[in-house]
């Protein structure tokens, strides 16, 4: 028979992993990185010895239970670190690993591919010393680096204060916080956020933190540009009160997260718009079944909750998963699952409220900010391909490069599509969607196939 | 009701080019497309603008498109990364070499001016094509363009010069009613006109057996991949006698790579498939060595019709009047295109085309059994 197979060790695989085991089944867990964990659990290298309160704060007994999991189910499942699937097909993935190809077939498969920083470009974010949010949080998590002495974070969404909060306890000198939320945003969404309490504590921790240690937080707050001879040298930034400058030598920013919806798109799931994300997400039911049978999906690949969502919701598809292929699962269990989610997503409701993505910015942006740095396209180029009469995303592309280049959209994507529906007068959700095409990521020449 | 000379049917490469002379020509045109304009194999093609290789019976269409494609910039205002690189055809053993100089004996007097290229010669003038190519013959006026741009500016340039061009509109509906065509599509426009042409690509046999006169057209899906920008290496586009992985690099020093087939989606869309994109990285490195790291980034396919004899149809239909048919270009029908676009304005304006068409006429199935 073939073999069940899971895309990504973080949160979400490892926890579906966990639970296929527990039915009996051997699953094979596909991951890019050398070490489980996934971005927000990722385990430094292995001579390095830091403590699991040192590199996940709060979430150190959380990041700790994940890996004991996974360290636990090694000799239970076929792991295949260092892998990257670069395709999908129907009933097979491509991966690629050291250099060389291989095809794994599979009869059922949980996408878990997680999520990136959603750019949305300010003039000069293509300087060295300018990082996402998420970047600035893996040099310190992973290599114990920071991206620079005297920073500055700026853009919106949880990971802001939680990553100021951790470089300034590591010792890096914050020298503000710009966050583009208007104070009043956060009011408002304040019920919302009262369905996770202690996630809203930690959060209001956070900033209080900074502000007791003197690191300046701004609301309202947006990133004019940076600048900088041959890397980040200083930044403007305005509020309602003007536009102020700071002297700086590094730069993190994002206005929260993205799925990372490739494979699932390659697989077939039908999509639909989702007005919470400001995205295209792959449907799924509230057990995570896809529209395609036999592929499942869980964790923030298909819509952001968070770490403490993707570990039950990999849970949930896996037992959708079992239960699909024939075993008894616990009804109560997936039930309470399910409770547990729906909570979650009301805090995540409450979350985007509270940072709310700058819809003006695209109208703001100047003809010759970088929207896709990989084929350099600006948005005056963009705007350009509109007034020719364009307007579906894809079709944008093929006229003007956006989106085509290495990173295939997965950076400029979000951005390109703002442009393109504040210069056409159309909704955001309403100018298609930017097809997948593999490679995920590069693919060498000169590989080697898996005998 | 919208009224014209002419319902195209079809924003390819063929039909906008025929929307566009025939507007230049005074005909009122409505050009529909199902999806956008230039959208499918006329805007996701290799880009190869290539006379040298294609059948003998091609050339005389292709040289008039090899006269259009030299005033590209006037006809549709943009040069479309149109660049005469020349073309160079390799030779992977003695047999392909030999294959090489009877097509050149033969294409004689169609104004290829093929140049022919032994070893020794090929690796002075194109060092970096690898050791495994023993000879080539190289087109010195062929070259390649930009599909993503070119195929949809002819839809404007008809626009611009008064043609209704409608995308996001599919054909729901045809008929004649003994004096002109009646057009529904399922956007609930209805056309009328004496005129209509079937350059549906792929689709077109659909049309064609709702006159009765189906052919025996399959899909084909080529698999096409692109690298990273890289130093600007290769002066020409290559193909390979025999067939295999062809090759070019644009201005901007992406290099863009074909080869093998790939596989349907449904029946719309196409992707390149796992072993044909594999096949295209390791092959492309004993042609070109120095792509040996690059990386690919990006992998795509289309849908393209072909024929059995892998020549199209152009030209009347054999059993209703005023329908022309221009289809089954098999893979090659981006430069040859503009030159059917205006053939088939000749049928309509002059009443013949200045260039035979009788090598591509339907009736050639009508004694094969559609499957």
């Amino acid at each position: 028979m073939k073999p069940v197979a899971i895309i990504g060790a973080g949160p979400a695989g490892i926890r579906a992993a966990q639970t296929l085991v527990a039915h009996g089944v051997y699953p094979i867990l596909l991951d890019e990185a050398a070490r489980g964990g996934g971005q927000i659990y990722r385990q430094q290298p292995a001579n390095f010895k830091r403590s699991p309160a040192k590199l996940y704060g709060f979430e150190a007994h959380k990041a700790s239970a994940l890996h004991q999991t996974f360290d636990a189910l090694r000799e239970q499942l076929d792991y295949r670190p260092d892998t990257l699937v670069w395709n999908a097909e129907a009933g097979l993935l491509d991966t690629l690993h050291e250099g060389r190809v291989a095809r794994v077939e599979y009869a059922s498969v949980i996408v878990a591919t997680g999520a990136t920083d959603r750019i949305l470009p300010a003039p000069g974010w293509t300087l060295p010393g300018v990082y996402s949010l998420g970047a600035a949080q893996i040099a310190l998590k992973f290599q114990g680096c920071a991206i620079g002495e005297r920073v500055v974070f700026a853009g919106s969404g949880p990971l802001l204060y939680l990553v100021a909060y951790q470089y300034a306890r590591a010792g890096a000198k914050v020298l503000a916080v710009l966050d583009s939320s208007p104070l009043s945003a956060q009011a408002r969404a304040l019920p919302g956020l009262l369905a996770q309490p202690a996630t809203l504590a930690k959060g209001l921790y956070y900033r209080a933190w900074l502000t007791s240690h003197g690191i300046a937080v701004h609301q309202g707050a947006s990133l004019s540009r940076i600048d900088g001879e041959r890397r980040v040298q200083s930044l403007k930034w305005r509020n309602a009160k003007g536009e102020q400058a700071l002297d700086c030598d590094a730069v993190a920013f994002a206005h929260g997260l993205r799925s990372e919806t490739q494979l699932a798109d390659l697989l077939g799931c039908e999509f639909s718009w989702s007005h919470l994300n400001r995205a295209w997400l792959p449907q799924r039911d509230p057990a995570g079944r896809s529209s395609v049978p036999g592929v499942y999906l869980a964790g923030d690949g298909a819509g952001i909750m968070g770490a403490d969502a993707a570990e039950i919701a990999g849970e949930r598809a896996a037992l959708a998963l079992l239960e699909d292929l024939g075993y008894l699962v616990d009804p109560q269990r997936c039930a309470q699952l399910e409770q547990s989610l729906e909570r979650i997503g009301r805090f995540r409701q409450g979350l985007e409220r509270a940072f709310v993505l700058p819809t003006d910015w695209a109208a703001h942006a100047a003809d010759d900010l970088m929207i896709c740095r990989c084929e350099e396209v600006s948005a005056g180029e963009i705007r350009q391909v509109v007034g020719e009469g364009h307007w579906e995303i894809n079709r944008v592309k093929a006229h003007c490069r956006v989106g085509m280049g290495r990173c295939q959209g997965r950076m400029c994507g979000a951005a390109a599509a703002e442009i393109i529906a504040s210069e056409s007068g159309r909704p955001v959700g309403e100018i298609g969607r930017m097809r997948a095409q593999a490679p995920v990521k590069p693919l060498p020449f000169g590989l080697e196939i898996e005998p | 009701m919208i009224e014209v000379d002419v319902v195209i049917i079809g924003g390819g490469i063929v039909g906008a080019s025929a929307a566009l002379f025939l507007s230049k020509a005074g005909r009122r045109v409505a050009l529909l497309e199902r999806d956008f304009c230039g959208s499918h194999s006329s805007g996701v093609n290799y880009g190869g603008v290539r006379r040298q290789g294609r059948p003998l019976s091609q050339l005389p269409l292709s040289q008039r498109a090899h006269e259009i494609w030299s005033q590209l910039p006037q006809l549709i205002g943009i040069d479309g990364e149109y660049q005469r690189s020349g073309h160079l055809k390799l030779a992977r053993s003695p047999d392909d070499l030999r294959a090489l100089h009877d097509y050149a004996a033969n294409s004689q007097g169609f104004g290829l001016d093929l140049q022919l290229l032994d070893r020794d010669q090929l690796r002075a003038r194109f060092p970096w094509v690898g050791a495994v190519a023993v000879g080539a013959s190289l087109c010195p006026d062929d070259g390649h363009a930009n599909p993503r741009l070119v195929s949809p500016a002819f839809a404007q340039a008809a626009r611009r010069h008064g043609a209704q061009v409608f995308e996001q509109c599919a054909v729901s509906h045809v008929e004649h009613d003994g004096q002109r065509f009646g057009v529904r599509t399922e956007t609930g426009l209805v056309l009328q006109a004496p005129w209509l042409l079937n350059c549906a690509g792929a689709w077109a046999s659909h049309f064609a057996g709702q006159f009765g006169e189906a052919v025996p057209m399959h899909a084909g899906h080529p698999a096409m991949l692109v690298t990273e920008p890289l130093p600007l290496v290769m002066d020409a586009s290559t193909g390979v006698e025999g067939g295999g992985i062809y090759a070019r690099q644009v201005a901007r020093g992406n290099c863009v790579l074909g080869g093998g087939q790939g596989f349907a989606l449904d029946d719309a869309r196409a992707r390149p498939g796992q072993n044909a994109v594999i096949d295209i990285l390791r092959q492309a490195v004993e042609l070109y060595p120095f792509l040996e790291g690059a990386q690919a980034i990006r992998t795509w396919s289309g849908t393209e019709g072909y024929l059995p004899d892998r020549q199209p149809v152009i030209g009347h239909s054999s059993t209703q009047p005023g329908l022309l048919h221009a289809f089954g270009f098999a893979g090659a029908g981006f430069q040859i295109g503009p030159a059917v676009g205006q053939a088939l304005t000749e049928i309509i304006c002059c009443g013949a085309s200045k260039t035979s068409l009788d090598a591509f006429s339907i009736t050639r199935f009508h004694s094969i059994s559609v499957a």
